[in-house]
């Protein structure tokens, strides 16, 4: 056994981040920890590293009680934390220097090593470049490789690929994956993703400090075994409002996602298709469970007395119509920005309609950023045309302001504000005040489920009460348009059902979602989206039309990307 | 424009919140203002209360007993050595022990009683050359009074501050240096905090104008500085009772445009900044330099011409003049007037180009 | 032997990022050389061509001829005006810093030895006008010739400069910033940006993080210690009467007393914020106000002298000044450097154990 905790508990003033935590994972094994923000993964991780002490409880890492022997098992280990602190000033080379001195890895070995890391990273080109300048892929991939430096006895890696596009997340794994058959490297590894998590021999489901279930992948699955389905959307019909259909239906849904021209499910306990088939007046067809079915029903389980339920939301039914209107509210025409000599959105054209929910994909530092920054104001143009809301951005910034939402990545709020005065302030920014305010926030508060968090600092919030007062503050004036940076990302899995809930209420009263988003899945719930790379738009469409144009149908949205940005890097 | 009384509102109440709400920062606001106001006032003096002094009486006769008993009568001058001889001086001002050593000369007494005049000798400890000079100016006083034939008698006034007491010229400064120090900092960090936990681009979204935000950032530097000049007003007023000679109305006024100058270089700072770091270096930097400028310790007057001209876009020297004779003086606003046009003109650059910078920086 | 490759490591990066970041070089080089050059030519306690206005009131020659004095001096710039109004008023103004009133029947009254001038002082500005009024007794009494005769000698500063004494303060000054403020924010950094967390977990040890902090800013501060000697010595003069190896020996020392409080700060606070704010409250407030600086602790009350006694730059700043000035008074300073010693010892002592490899 190479980490072994009894009894594990750990508490931070009145928070208990572990619960009597009983863990034990075997020498030469990949082990993956699954569970929402919070769930007390990192502090298992920093416990074991000897970075942090636990209140009581066993915990015995090669061999040794990890009390008092801290340093020695530093020795042998290598951590990579979630926030990785690359010096940023130093170069990429420079950074792995200073920890090949650190582990005192020898120059002879070390040679060989640096080549075969900046090869598997891809970062061999870029050895001189200051890390503060790479792209968010490209740190983690530098972080990974100063992590490995030498070949440790156990690697620990806090959600290693957080923050990071499918494809370099993809490069990640394969170096893990190598690493691991080459060297017979003991892993532990935190995640969000359950691909990931789906590569590992054994899981570990934490939820609330506690282990759900542990077990191999497949154990996994096997708690869905039976209750899985699908069901195809009917023609015309969006599929992100019969997900929505199906998710409101607790009675008989514990769980729907979209899928292409599908939207799937997992029924509730002793779930019954054909009397189910009838009621929705649509065929539904068994198919085979996956780790996140398993792993939504274990979350569900658990947090079944205190779910957060969404409120407000107009009731969608199967023979409405939901057209999308002919309305263009967002016009983008040959727009170019250029930093320097370097261009990070080239000749960029689309349009979008009211009520449509559009996403921006692309790998990191692809130039989506840049683009999303333009559309709301944030950054001035080099060239081209661009109206918002029937407003030109070069002449009237200001009023197009007027019109549009805005959360920002990491739901960019005044921490040491509470929640009212947060709304408070953002409502008298859109020009709110009085009676019209009280209202408005009532309205909000209700809707975003921030009843009874009033008062409390939203800094002291958990991340998906954050999210939700992001959200609050910027649809406080009612905006035509809402821009949504990587608004899922850090969001537990359950509270991502209920944003895009949301999403989908907004877009069916007519508002127009922007979204940017790592997690490909989400593309699925998008009217259309597009993805950039190098500044350029390589596809454009609905999620079923790229599907069809780049790959097959039965691809994963996460698959279609990779290969759409392949190709285009591979043909340039 | 339509909403430009709410949004200022809004943005003030907003800063009002988040610097008092935290109690570190509250601790900071206050605390430090009043200790430092009090130990400094007690520290900032070249007045000698206390000369420790060695003696050297070589005479040791009747007369020079007389002297010595009149210097010591005076009550400042405290004998913490006497020496037996010339070779001992050395070392009574090397341990630094005496500030000066009196040496009075073997016939002092038979120069003066045949109506010549006696010698008496101070060697004084240069170190401190201040200290030296007014030791010396006191010892001369006392020298006068014992020799009554005086064919010039010289009466002195001193105007403003009959005692020259260092106190009453250095506190009335500490308001402006009190306050440039935090206001600088306040509003230097206030963009930068923003921009690095992104609540600016949050701003930046909404309908709010370059100006309005401008306004809104600098209101609670603008306070705090007054309120803290307050502090230090109150603190000389009644803990040290230097009286007070002006108005309170040319007094707020000074203070107004000064903290509003110094508002706008922080925000200056602030919009050029990347992060808080580069914020607190670049204002420590400015800082130190504009101290030392502005005739805080040392008059502006006894610099170099080209000094004195580059003290011109330091407001913290316009600032300590003014705020010196309105409190001393009791001058009026229409005296110290010319010293806001400096200040005035530093904020008339400083405030746009901070509103300025607000969008236009490119990171 | 691993001790030393870590530690040169993190030393090595260290300078890297000293050398990639301004506000390093600004406050370990910029600084001192502004501050030298302003404290070397701008800054002056010492009275030179102070204008005073000149009320003849008597216009006799002889009342004329005995306002020589001040004709003379280079201390004053003398401006005569003939109506104490017209005085008043380039007071108020600020033109002049004292009025010298000489009274109509002063010539006569002179001859009978009982004349009586008027001085009248500027006394918001209390240190000049100290100075001015020292400065005119002086002459005074020279006139009068009365019953003793004072010599008057200075020693230690033969130039009666105040730049003498200003200079060992900045070295002082330079010190204690390098050392307490740049140290405590870019200590305050690393736990902010969260770059330690990886850094624990290598077999470094806590004594090598903090060596690695403690040696390139002792090295930094010694550059900017170094440049104002320089400057103290060519462009200022300044004589070096004691040893200069007990100077650098006793910087040396102080050096690892400021950087032994900024990480202090720095462990204490883990925020850049609180890390500048303290920095500035504790430390360099009080190494300018209350160690002797600016103003004599021996003229204090007490009660400042005492605090200013439980600051270490005050023991420092003492052993300056008497090594440039004066120099080597072996008891002050073998009592002077063990104090130091014991608050090195103290606050490094201190910072190593407040310092956890820990992240809770």
């Amino acid at each position: 056994m190479i980490i072994s905790a009894k009894n594990l508990t750990k508490t931070f003033k009145n928070v208990v981040a572990l619960d009597n935590f009983n863990f034990e994972m075997n020498y030469g094994t990949l082990t993956a920890l699954i569970g929402p923000d919070g769930a007390g993964k990192t502090t298992f991780m920093r416990l074991i590293s000897g970075l942090t002490a636990p209140t009581s409880g066993n915990l015995t890492v090669l061999g040794l009680e990890v009390c008092g022997n801290e340093q020695k098992i530093q020795n042998k280990i290598s951590y990579m934390p979630q926030r990785f602190g690359l010096y940023e000033d130093l170069t990429i080379s420079e950074n792995m220097t200073l920890y090949a001195d650190l582990h005192g890895v020898k120059t002879e070995i070390r040679r060989e090593r640096f080549a075969k890391l900046l090869e598997m990273t891809g970062l061999e080109r870029f050895t001189a470049r200051l890390a503060g300048k790479l792209s968010g892929g490209m740190k983690q991939k530098l972080g990974l490789a100063c992590t490995l430096v030498r070949s440790p006895e156990l690697l620990l890696l806090d959600e290693p690929t957080v923050g990071v596009d499918p494809l370099s997340r993809r490069e990640l794994w394969e170096i893990i994956k190598k690493l691991v058959a080459d060297e017979n490297l003991s892993v532990l590894v935190s995640t969000a993703y359950m691909d990931e998590a789906e590569m590992c021999e054994k899981v570990f489901v934490v939820n609330h400090g506690k282990i759900l279930m542990s077990g191999s992948p497949n154990d996994i699955k096997s708690v869905a075994k039976g209750r899985c389905f699908r069901v195809k959307t009917p023609e015309n019909f969006p599929t992100r409002i019969l997900q929505s259909i199906l998710l409101d239906d607790k009675n008989f849904v514990v769980d729907s996602v979209p899928e292409g021209n599908f939207v799937r499910f997992i029924g509730q306990k002793n779930f019954d298709a054909e009397q189910y088939s009838v009621k929705i007046k649509l065929p539904i067809e068994k198919i085979p469970a996956r780790l996140e079915d398993g792993f939504m029903i274990l979350l569900h389980d658990d947090e079944k007395n205190n779910l957060e339920r969404v409120f407000n939301l107009k009731k969608l039914y199967l023979d409405e119509k939901y057209p999308i209107s002919d309305e263009i509210v967002i016009v983008v025409k040959n727009l170019v920005r250029k930093f320097g000599d370097f261009t990070a959105v080239d000749k960029t054209n689309f349009e979008v309609r009211r009520g449509e929910v559009f996403g921006l994909l692309g790998p990191n530092g692809a130039g989506k950023t840049t683009t999303f920054r333009m559309l709301c104001g944030l950054l001035p143009m080099t060239d081209g045309f661009l109206s918002v809301a029937g407003v030109n951005l070069r002449t009237a910034r200001t009023q197009a302001r007027e019109n549009i939402g805005y959360v920002a990545q990491k739901f960019s709020l005044y921490g040491n504000l509470t929640v009212e005065e947060n709304l408070n302030f953002f409502g008298g920014a859109y020009g709110l005040s009085g009676t019209n305010l009280r209202e408005r926030i009532d309205e909000l508060l209700t809707e975003f489920h921030l009843r009874g968090s009033e008062n409390q600092n939203s800094g002291d919030l958990p991340g998906g009460y954050k999210q939700r007062l992001s959200m609050a503050a910027a649809l406080l004036h009612k905006p035509q348009i809402l821009f949504l940076d990587e608004p899922t990302s850090g969001i537990d899995p359950l509270a991502r059902r209920d944003f895009w809930r949301q999403i989908t209420d907004l877009s069916a009263k007519g508002t127009t979602i922007i979204i940017t988003t790592h997690f490909m899945e989400e593309a699925e719930y998008c009217d259309r989206m597009m993805i950039q790379d190098h500044g350029k738009i390589l596809a454009l469409g609905t999620p079923q039309e790229i599907r069809r144009q780049f790959g097959n149908e039965n691809s994963t949205m996460n698959e279609i990307f990779i290969s759409i940005v392949e190709n285009s890097r591979g043909g340039g | 424009m339509k909403n430009f009384f709410l949004h200022v509102k809004v943005l003030i109440l907003k800063e009002f919140l988040s610097t008092a709400k935290d109690p570190r920062t509250r601790a900071i606001l206050i605390a430090p203002v009043i200790v430092q106001t009090i130990l400094f006032g007690h520290a900032a003096t070249f007045n000698l209360e206390n000369v420790p002094y060695a003696l050297l009486d070589l005479n040791r006769s009747k007369i020079s007993t007389e002297f010595v008993a009149k210097l010591e009568g005076g009550k400042v001058f405290r004998r913490v050595k006497t020496l037996s001889g010339t070779n001992e001086v050395a070392s009574a001002i090397d341990s630094g022990d005496s500030v000066l050593v009196l040496t009075i000369s073997p016939d002092f007494d038979r120069e003066i009683l045949s109506g010549r005049v006696g010698k008496i000798q101070i060697v004084s400890d240069g170190r401190n050359t201040m200290t030296a000079a007014v030791a010396s100016g006191y010892l001369g006083r006392i020298v006068d009074e014992f020799g009554s034939t005086n064919k010039i008698r010289l009466e002195t006034v001193a105007w403003f501050n009959p005692n020259l007491i260092t106190r009453w010229n250095f506190l009335p400064g500490l308001m402006g240096l009190l306050s440039l120090v935090q206001v600088m900092l306040l509003a230097g960090l206030s963009v930068a905090r923003e921009r690095e936990q992104g609540t600016f681009d949050q701003l930046l979204v909404t309908p709010l104008s370059p100006t309005e935000i401008l306004i809104g950032k600098s209101v609670i530097p603008v306070v705090v500085g007054i309120f803290q000049a307050t502090l230090v007003f109150l603190i000389c007023r009644f803990v040290f009772e230097i009286p007070f000679a002006g108005t309170l109305t040319p007094l707020y006024a000074t203070l107004f445009v000064f903290t509003l100058s110094c508002t706008g270089l922080g925000l200056s700072i602030s919009a050029i900044s990347n992060s808080m770091q580069q914020v607190m270096v670049y204002c420590f930097v400015l800082i130190l330099p504009m101290v030392l400028l502005s005739g805080f310790a040392t008059p502006v007057a006894n610099m170099p011409e080209i000094l004195q001209i580059v003290t011109y876009i330091d407001p913290l020297r316009f600032a300590l003049d003014s705020l010196r004779r309105i409190y001393l003086e009791g001058c009026t606003i229409a005296e110290v007037a010319f010293n806001f046009v400096p200040m005035l003109i530093l904020a008339a650059i400083t405030l746009p180009l901070a509103a300025w910078l607000f969008r236009n920086k490119i990171s | 032997m691993k001790f030393f490759r870590r530690l040169s490591a993190l030393i090595r990066k260290e300078f890297l990022q000293l050398a990639r970041d301004n506000s390093s070089i600004l406050i370990g080089a910029v600084l001192p050389i502004v501050l030298i050059l302003i404290m070397g030519y701008g800054i002056s306690l010492d009275v030179k061509n102070v204008p005073v206005a000149v009320v003849l009131e008597d216009f006799s020659p002889a009342a004329h001829d005995s306002m020589n004095f001040l004709d003379g001096s280079k201390y004053f710039s003398t401006k005569y005006v003939t109506s104490m109004a017209e005085a008043k008023i380039l007071m108020r103004e600020r033109k002049v810093e004292a009025i010298l009133r000489v009274p109509p029947t002063f010539s006569s009254d002179f001859q009978r030895g009982e004349a009586k001038l008027q001085l009248i002082l500027y006394g918001a500005d209390s240190a000049t006008a100290t100075s001015v009024q020292n400065y005119v007794e002086g002459s005074i009494r020279q006139i009068n010739s009365g019953k003793i005769a004072i010599e008057s000698r200075i020693w230690f500063n033969d130039a009666n400069s105040s730049t003498f004494y200003f200079i060992p303060g900045l070295i002082m000054l330079i010190l204690t910033i390098v050392g307490v403020f740049l140290t405590a924010l870019v200590m305050a950094r690393e736990w902010e940006r969260g770059t330690l967390e990886a850094i624990f977990v290598t077999p470094v040890r806590l004594i090598e993080i903090l060596l690695a902090k403690i040696i390139p800013y002792f090295v930094v501060a010694m550059f900017g210690f170094i440049l104002c000697l320089i400057a103290a010595k060519f462009l200022y003069k300044l004589p070096i009467h004691g040893s200069l190896t007990i100077i650098l020996l006793s910087s040396v020392i102080y050096l690892f007393v400021s950087l032994g409080i900024g990480l202090v700060i720095s462990a204490a606070t883990k925020s850049q914020f609180l890390s500048a704010q303290i920095s500035l409250i504790v430390s360099f407030m009080p190494a300018l106000m209350l160690t002797g600086f600016i103003f004599d602790l021996r003229s204090v009350p007490n009660f400042i002298s005492t605090i200013g006694h439980a600051l270490p730059p005050t023991y420092y700043l003492e052993l300056l000044k008497t090594l440039f000035l004066a120099g080597n008074n072996w008891t002050m300073i073998a009592e002077n450097c063990s104090i130091l010693v014991l608050y090195a010892i103290f606050f490094i002592g201190l910072a190593l154990k407040i310092t956890k490899k820990r992240v809770d």
